[in-house]
């Protein structure tokens, strides 16, 4: 009779397992992406949880229950190639989201496109990785090229006869590959760069980049790279009382944390790939609010944009599968070729050119600046203008 | 002009701080022969220490005495735990000893703080002048670090026990016969040396937002400005610092700054092939 028992659970096992939809990636728990890589994965998690209580991803007639595989990647490119070829070949994962960081991201592409595993990329903008004829890998955030942009068009609107701008950046893959294409659009559109240069990531003394920015004569400074090399250069951008009417960086202003920096904050803009204050129309999922809602229910504090890329990386591939109507990774790729929808964190569509397959479309940049409100540091929406929070502070000093 | 010499300033002013850094490093080595891989970690600690006495209310320059004794007792604890039984072993084994000691505390560190950046929000006035802006912050930090300098020299050079921590980096077998009590030597020099890397740690957190990580940067720096100076002399300690802090502020308008470290390892690697024993030679 016992023997009897052990094949019927096993099948019970066996269909129990089937129902399931796994989903693998790594984390940088350790290290320096720490904050930012966890925060996405706090996005991802809450989707999970947000699906599996509805009962899964509908598919056809059956609903799977998302799992998640992930380990910690210590913020190395070297263990990502290894843990996602784990992920694949171990795990056995279905799809797989991406770490965080281009950097790290571009090391993970190489391993879904030989294996042939769908990834969805968030937390990376780095437009590179997708100019390699990848066929598996799609990207959530607005690319690198157009990071900027937007920033350059903001202060263009603000003051007409500004001509001489600053571009410094961080060495990295992704703030080299923002900078480049912010030099060519504001050479476009009549900008003077007057100094264009990079600082490697370890810096913590800006001293001699200031001074630099200051014999250049620039009005306008745009650049920076992480948190931490942003949140040092704003301080002392502050403290060598730059004369700059407006300085826009990358990441760090646009994380909560950077109010830490008092009176230094003050002005301060930044490009954010999302804030909780978007008025999206989703066509499927969540809308903002409610993702706001249910990500301070989770975890006790507003939501950053890094989080709501996880969410929507999830979300993405969760409408993909349902449009398939399948696990099949041929017919999931074709639902992400063709997807054209508003979800809460803004619009999404991938290019399906095979010079720059999966390269994000449709997703646009809000800009944000650190304001005085009530006598408290504030993050306030000042671009594009008909989902602005608040007016631009123009000149900041 | 004005950019030139402002460079060269900030430049030697940042390169006072990262020597006090070096001395840390160098005294440790010149009296024990252990080469100090905690270091880093102990510089990130003195950071964190400023940045919690500062949360309590304390100003940081007066929060520098609390770092300073902090500092000391966890060296004596490091040398009494990592150290003291594998002294006299073969020099991988306190390597690695004091390199666990450096995950220990980064570990710890990652895991209450996150490698989040954390900043010393305080008032700094700037001086300007000519055009060249200094921060109050900058200069303090200067100060501070020459002043640690000759308190360290009264120390080793002026009074009986900094004699004694002499003797026993010279010949630890002789001053034993002499009636020092080495072990106990041996270990408040461990303690001086983390003392000065969290000192020098809490002054590099008067001037930059930092993370549990960032002592690694100036432990770099301090192998370098050591090796500079010459391993074992605290003045070449100093003086290294400099050298490192003035090559960084001399080039960095000529060139891209990311040029900067490659013109700083190639001027060190020239430095010793002239001077093989640094620039003011070794142990003193």
């Amino acid at each position: 009779m016992k023997k009897l028992w052990i094949p019927l659970l096993l099948a019970l096992a066996g269909m129990a397992m089937a129902q399931t939809v796994t989903i693998g990636l790594t984390v940088s728990k350790t290290g320096k992406y720490n904050v930012e890589s966890v925060n996405q994965l706090n996005g991802i998690k809450l989707w999970q949880k947000w699906i599996n209580d509805q009962g899964g991803i509908p598919v056809g007639d059956k609903r799977y229950k998302v799992e998640l595989k992930f380990y910690d990647d210590e913020s190395k490119a070297e263990r990502v190639q290894q843990l996602y070829s784990r992920l694949i070949s171990q795990d056995k994962v279905d799809f797989l989201i991406s770490p965080y960081s281009s950097g790290l991201t571009a090391k993970a592409a190489v391993i879904s496109e030989q294996y042939g595993k769908i990834m969805v990329a968030t937390g990376a903008a780095s437009d590179s990785i997708f100019e390699l004829g990848y066929e598996n890998v799609y990207q959530i955030y607005t690319p690198a090229s157009r990071y900027l942009t937007a920033t350059l068009d903001m202060i263009k609107a603000a003051d007409a006869n500004l001509k001489k701008i600053a571009i410094v950046y961080e060495d990295s893959k992704f703030a080299k590959a923002v900078a480049s294409a912010a030099k060519d659009y504001a050479k476009e559109i009549g900008f003077d760069v007057a100094l264009f240069e990079g600082y490697p990531p370890s810096t913590t003394d800006f001293g001699p980049i200031i001074n630099k920015i200051k014999a250049s004569g620039a009005e306008a400074l745009v650049g920076g790279g992480h948190y931490a090399d942003g949140a040092t250069f704003a301080r002392q951008l502050y403290e060598q009382q730059a004369p700059l009417k407006m300085i826009a960086l990358l990441v760090a202003p646009a994380s909560d944390e950077f109010a830490q920096l008092g009176e230094a904050a003050l002005g301060v803009a930044a490009p954010s790939q999302w804030e909780p204050l978007v008025k999206y129309t989703p066509d499927c999922g969540v809308t903002p609010e409610q993702f706001v809602e249910m990500y301070k229910e989770a975890y006790g504090k507003v939501p950053a944009y890094r989080a709501a890329g996880g969410f929507a990386a999830g979300l993405v591939l969760q409408r993909a599968i349902m449009d398939a109507g399948s696990l099949d990774s041929a017919k999931v790729r074709a639902a992400l070729d063709n997807m054209d929808l508003t979800i809460f964190f803004g619009k999404i569509k991938f290019s399906t050119d095979p010079a720059s397959h999966g390269l994000q479309l449709g997703h646009d940049m809000v800009q944000i600046q650190w304001q005085m409100k009530d006598n408290q540091l504030s993050k306030e929406i000042v671009w594009p203008l008909d989902a602005k929070t608040s007016d631009l502070i123009y000149p900041i000093r | 002009m004005t950019e030139i010499i402002a460079s060269i300033l900030d430049g030697l002013l940042i390169g006072l701080v990262y020597g006090l850094a070096s001395i840390g490093l160098t005294l440790i080595f010149g009296v024990m022969d252990v080469v100090n891989l905690a270091h880093g970690a102990v510089i990130s600690l003195g950071m964190f220490s400023l940045y919690l006495l500062f949360g309590a209310g304390l100003h940081p320059y007066l929060a520098l005495v609390p770092v300073a004794v902090i500092g000391f007792f966890l060296g004596i604890l490091i040398y009494q735990i990592a150290v003291r039984r594998i002294l006299d072993g073969p020099p991988l084994m306190t390597l690695l000893a004091t390199f666990a000691v450096s995950m220990i505390i980064v570990g710890i560190g990652t895991a209450v703080w996150s490698t989040s950046p954390y900043n010393v929000n305080f008032k700094v006035q700037t001086l300007n002048i000519l055009g060249y802006t200094v921060t109050s912050a900058r200069l303090i930090a200067a100060l501070a670090a020459v002043l640690v300098t000759f308190m360290l020299y009264y120390f080793l050079y002026r009074t009986t026990l900094g004699k004694a921590v002499r003797a026993v980096s010279n010949n630890r077998e002789a001053a034993e016969l002499m009636g020092i009590p080495s072990q106990q030597i041996l270990a408040i020099s461990f303690g001086i040396g983390t003392a000065l890397a969290m000192l020098s740690g809490a002054l590099i957190a008067t001037l930059f937002p930092f993370t549990i990580l960032s002592g690694s940067i100036y432990e770099l720096k301090s192998f370098v400005a050591s090796v500079l100076g010459g391993l074992g002399n605290p003045t070449g300690a100093l003086f290294g610092g400099v050298i490192l802090g003035l090559i960084e502020g001399s080039v960095a308008p000529f060139i891209a700054i990311s040029w900067t470290n490659v013109i700083e390892f190639v001027i060190f690697v020239l430095i010793l092939l002239f001077f093989p024993t640094g620039l003011l030679g070794g142990r003193k």
